[in-house]
């Protein structure tokens, strides 16, 4: 007997997106820019009986002004978020952190949706996002919730979405003057690599230079992109002088739970972590003042 | 369950087509559409061999499903010359022996000429960077990025 025939919809409407992903009876996956999902196929690591393609649902193709932030469809692309006349001032961080991910031919494809979705704790652009305090916007078979991206995915490949969800879009909040962000990851070369270890910053000072808000998150340190309170407690109140500096190392190392593999020692990830933290704080900070 | 119908633009012309829902963009261009200038090599989005543009955007042919394009302007390598007149970046692509196996060519060709669309003197890191998505084995880059700079000139002074 030949194998099943893998359906493909491209609906138009969140509602109709839901009803095929609800409705599925085998495995079904959510197609936005595929750079993950078709490589995942191709290496049989995947085979849905149903691909629901969800880029030609407008709200997930559109960067909106909302409510002084900024609302990010889950399948804008990296390149479009690159290009956007706005966003890169406002949000440096997460504008570099989704264009790391991959080559230029990739960035033309690949989407903040995607990148979460697929469920890597190394994922670039979720440590930023996370940073940022950005919320998903989900739909579903019981209708629209929000949820904080660092609660979206809850293990590797595992995430928090119910039957038939779909990430729709992501809310940045509104900034409050002179804050700003920032992303670093550690790769053993320059370019298109997985992180081995990732770090966001997003934070805001006052006019005096101390910082009066922050949000530290680490990636590919523990089985999910971690949001780090004890590392932003530890700058808040300060000029990030060196013993701040010394105090958001300690404690963003003591957070990670990183695995041990070719890519990266647990020692080396947990060293690495602290300096990625600090020296995106400090690029954090100088985006700030100077906003 | 019955194969896509798909109705596109490529290089300009109209063109429709059947094809399965697995089957890549590269595939239909390739085995349906015979236009064979775009390669396979890795299939997984490393080596961007297969890159064309897509709605007026470079992606690698190999990560888009065939039945994705409804609707789309898709460009291939075989839209690059003017009848028999190369495209610049062609012609020194050939001066600079900027090739040597030729399986990545079409894919750099491609990949330049939408840099250089975008940004028309761009720095030799830029190239680097633009064509890190593009793999060669053969010719260590160098006489590569040496073509795209000389393109780059002849094409700002056209």
């Amino acid at each position: 007997m030949k194998p099943a025939l893998m359906r493909y919809e491209a609906p138009e409407t969140v509602e109709g997106a839901v009803a095929l992903l609800a409705g599925a009876s085998g495995e079904a996956r959510v197609l936005a820019g595929g750079t993950d999902l078709l490589v995942q196929m191709r290496a049989d690591v995947v085979d849905p009986a149903l691909i629901v393609d969800i880029k030609r649902i407008a709200e997930t193709r559109r960067v909106t002004e909302e409510r002084g932030g900024w609302r990010i469809g889950a399948a804008v692309t990296g390149a479009e978020l690159k290009e956007h006349p706005r966003l890169k001032q406002e949000w440096p961080g997460v504008v570099e952190a989704a264009n790391l991910i991959g080559s230029t031919q990739i960035q033309g494809r690949a989407t903040l949706g995607g990148n979460l979705c697929n469920g890597s704790p190394a994922a670039d652009s979720v440590p930023a996002l996370v940073a940022a305090g950005a919320v998903a916007t989900l739909a579903g078979p019981q209708g629209r919730r929000d949820l904080a991206v660092e609660d979206v995915m809850l293990a590797p490949r595992t995430l928090a979405l119910r039957k038939g969800e779909i990430v729709l879009s992501f809310v940045l909040p509104p900034r409050p003057p002179r804050s700003s962000d920032a992303y670093l990851r550690f790769i053993p070369r320059t370019e298109m690599d997985i992180a081995v270890v990732g770090a966001g910053v997003s934070l805001t000072v006052d006019e005096a230079g101390t910082i009066t808000a922050a949000r530290v998150s680490l990636g590919a340190v523990a089985p999910r992109v971690l949001l780090v309170p004890e590392a932003a407690e530890a700058i808040v109140g300060s000029r990030l002088d060196r013993a701040a500096q010394d105090r958001l190392e300690a404690a963003a190392r003591a957070a990670c739970r990183p695995i041990d593999d070719k890519r990266g020692t647990t020692e080396f990830r947990i060293e690495v972590a602290g300096v990625l933290a600090r020296r995106a704080a400090l690029i954090a900070l100088d985006r700030a003042r100077t906003r | 369950m019955a194969k896509h119908h798909i109705e596109a633009t490529v290089n300009g012309d109209a063109v429709e087509f059947l094809c399965e829902t697995e089957d890549t963009l590269l595939d239909v261009l390739r085995d349906t559409l015979h236009l064979t200038g775009s390669k396979e090599g890795c299939a997984s989005g490393d080596c961007g061999a297969c890159s064309v543009m897509l709605e007026g955007r470079l992606v690698c042919a190999c990560l888009v499903l065939g039945c994705e394009i409804g609707g789309c302007r898709v460009e291939t390598i075989e839209g690059m010359a003017t009848g028999e007149t190369l495209h610049p970046l062609q012609r020194k692509f050939l001066e600079h022996a900027a090739l040597q196996c030729g399986i990545c060519t079409p894919g750099f060709l491609v990949a330049s000429r939408a840099l250089l669309e975008k940004n028309p003197n761009p720095t030799e890191t830029e190239i680097r960077y633009w064509l890190a998505g593009n793999l060669c084995r053969c010719t260590g880059y160098d006489k590569i990025v040496s073509a795209v700079q000389d393109a780059a000139v002849a094409l700002r002074k056209a």
